[in-house]
């Protein structure tokens, strides 16, 4: 029985993509459960799936067979429209290139998610102020990207991926476009959000040194979960 | 809707140079549309300007004949007819064959009695009248030409040979903006007079016979009774409205029309396809944007708005400084072309064709983009990044 709560549950995922008239077989009867609160390094090389299933489970692609659930809801049954909805509320996206919108400065793009609830513009004020204080950045608030390093790009990333308080983080190589020294910050902030906030992440990332910030390493190969270390 | 309207504009401002191009092609086509659609409209100002309650009688061979002058009292004996005025074309050259003006040689009393949207000051008309060699010209043409009262006018005949010398002794204006003042009127008497010297089997000969009728209702009625008035006689009429005699001059050259008609829309369908592929570019530089944004759980409806409103804001940025060259440009090439165009304005109809035009554009250009964006899969709109 586990300690806490499940959060994410995989049964049997599979997944294959058609190239031509091939089918090539990407996740293979996956199955893993992780605990909320937890924070798990997906690795593996190149080619392995594991890219493929951080996006299954933050609801960005659709799996060809099996059962996933996120918070007790079985995501593979919704619907685009649903699916929309429930990524907007329950995941918080980490990207490698940060996918801030150029045209938006650090508070328009932490302030973006919020655009999708119900809170007033002095709420979303108090939201965004509060989130770019927790990743430091409260002086650069009026920046554009472009006026920001990699490092604090990250930051303003990972302040809108936690703006709407989602049930999990998804974070698909953080740390792979920084130098050092920023890929430091960047896991000690995410750590924090971890330990300090109790935040689910779900990380994939070829980098030993970012995996062992994680709680758990789960190695992927050729699609097939090989094992799961503590 | 405030976040989303900054986040449009800056998206449209994001590449300056292209959107200014863009909006450069905009404001020409524009430009160009209501120019070309106004000289379409001036071609047809003649007719649009025409009285309801008048009628023109012409030799039913062809207008190149004349009609006897004694058609005159009988016309005026038709029931229904309240006025009548002989008109004949003069076709004279001033100075030189491009400095062209419409002359006619008419009955001033009647003609002017039934042309109550000339505005001709009192005094001015009773000195054309008292002038055998009088003429009485519009603002327009006085302006072009520099003529002011007083001066004498020399005009090469064409159809009637000789130089013919006029004292210029009223001006009129219109009553409207869209009436011609471009034209140039003397007595008939005074053509008649003289062609009784030089060429006597040439006199007593109308042109036409402009027709003022008591009800405009009865056109139909009143002109089948004039032409049936000289049915089976040497010249025999066709009469018909005003307006439907001017028409049968545009028809003449109809094609021209047709023709300008077209190249304004093939300059909108240029300006679209020009559009089309600024917004095409856009579209596929930020499907990684888009895909970032439906993964943050936007709609692919949101996400295609953004495009829609970017292509609306370049194409209305662009109608707004093209409707407002519009005028001046206008104003310009009226000045140009003299008294070639009467009267040549920019019409309310013609902008608003120019706004949905702009907003066709804007829309049709956003189309497939947006189709794009919409459709695009997030984890394929993803990879595009980095």
């Amino acid at each position: 029985m586990p300690d806490r709560p499940l959060i994410i549950a995989i049964r049997n995922l599979v997944k294959a993509y058609r190239r031509g008239g091939e089918t090539v077989p990407v996740l293979v009867d996956i199955t893993l459960d992780v605990e909320a609160g937890e924070f798990i390094a997906l690795m593996g090389p190149s080619g392995s799936g594991k890219s493929t299933l951080l996006n299954l489970i933050a609801g960005i692609d659709k799996p060809d067979g099996g059962y996933l659930r996120v918070d007790d809801v079985d995501i593979t049954a919704l619907d685009e429209g649903e699916l929309a909805a429930w990524r907007a509320q329950h995941v918080g996206f980490i990207f490698q290139f940060y996918n801030l919108m150029p045209v938006l400065t650090a508070f328009e793009n932490v302030e973006l998610p919020l655009l999708l609830t119900r809170l007033s513009a002095a709420q979303r004020r108090d939201h965004v102020t509060a989130a770019l204080g927790m990743v430091d950045l409260l002086d650069r608030m009026d920046h554009y990207p472009s006026e920001l390093s990699g490092g604090q790009q990250q930051r303003v990333a990972i302040a809108r991926a936690i703006i709407s308080d989602p049930t999990i983080l998804v974070a698909d190589e953080p740390t792979g476009d920084l130098d050092r020294k920023s890929a430091e910050d960047i896991l000690n902030l995410m750590g924090r959000l971890n330990r300090e906030l109790g935040k689910t992440i779900v990380m994939v990332t070829h980098d030993p040194h970012a995996a062992q910030r994680a709680g758990r390493l789960v190695h992927l190969e050729k699609g097939v979960l090989n094992n799961s270390e503590q | 809707m405030m976040y989303w309207l900054k986040f449009v504009l800056r998206n449209t401002l994001r590449h300056r140079l292209r959107t200014a191009l863009t909006i450069v092609g905009l404001v020409v086509a524009v430009l160009s549309f209501g120019l070309l659609q106004s000289v379409v409209d001036a071609w047809y100002a003649g007719a649009n300007n025409a009285s309801p309650n008048r009628l023109v009688t012409r030799n039913a061979v062809s207008l190149t004949f004349s009609l006897p002058l004694s058609y005159r009292e009988k016309i005026r004996a038709v029931p229904g007819v309240r006025r009548v005025a002989v008109a004949n074309w003069f076709g004279g050259i001033y100075i030189d064959r491009k400095n062209f003006f419409p002359q006619f040689a008419v009955d001033p009393a009647p003609y002017f009695s039934m042309y109550r949207e000339y505005r001709i000051p009192e005094e001015q008309l009773r000195n054309f009248l008292r002038d055998r060699k009088g003429a009485l010209i519009g603002r327009k043409l006085a302006e072009t030409y520099g003529f002011r009262v007083g001066d004498t006018v020399p005009l090469q005949g064409t159809i009637f040979p000789g130089v013919w010398q006029f004292n210029v002794r009223a001006i009129y204006d219109g009553a409207q903006p869209t009436t011609d003042t471009s034209q140039f009127f003397f007595h008939w008497d005074y053509l008649n007079e003289t062609l009784r010297v030089q060429a006597p089997r040439r006199t007593n000969q109308a042109g036409i016979y402009v027709v003022e009728i008591e009800n405009p209702d009865e056109a139909a009625a009143v002109s089948q009774a004039i032409d049936a008035t000289f049915r089976n006689s040497l010249a025999e009429t066709l009469t018909e409205t005003e307006r439907s005699f001017q028409i049968g001059f545009v028809k003449q050259t109809e094609a021209i029309v047709i023709a300008i008609r077209v190249v304004s829309f093939v300059v909108i369908f240029i300006i679209l396809a020009v559009m089309a592929n600024t917004m095409a570019m856009t579209a596929r530089e930020r499907i990684g944007e888009y895909a970032t944004l439906k993964a943050l759980g936007f709609a692919p409806s949101w996400v295609a708005h953004l495009i829609l409103g970017e292509s609306l804001a370049i194409a209305l940025i662009g109608c707004a400084a093209g409707i407002a060259l519009t005028y001046p440009v206008a104003d310009w090439f009226a000045a140009r072309m003299g008294t070639l165009f009467p009267v040549f304005e920019v019409k309310s109809l013609t902008v608003l064709m120019q706004i949905l035009a702009a907003l066709g554009v804007g829309v049709v250009a956003a189309l497939f983009p947006m189709r794009r964006a919409r459709s695009v899969g997030i984890v394929e709109g993803l990879r595009s990044i980095g």
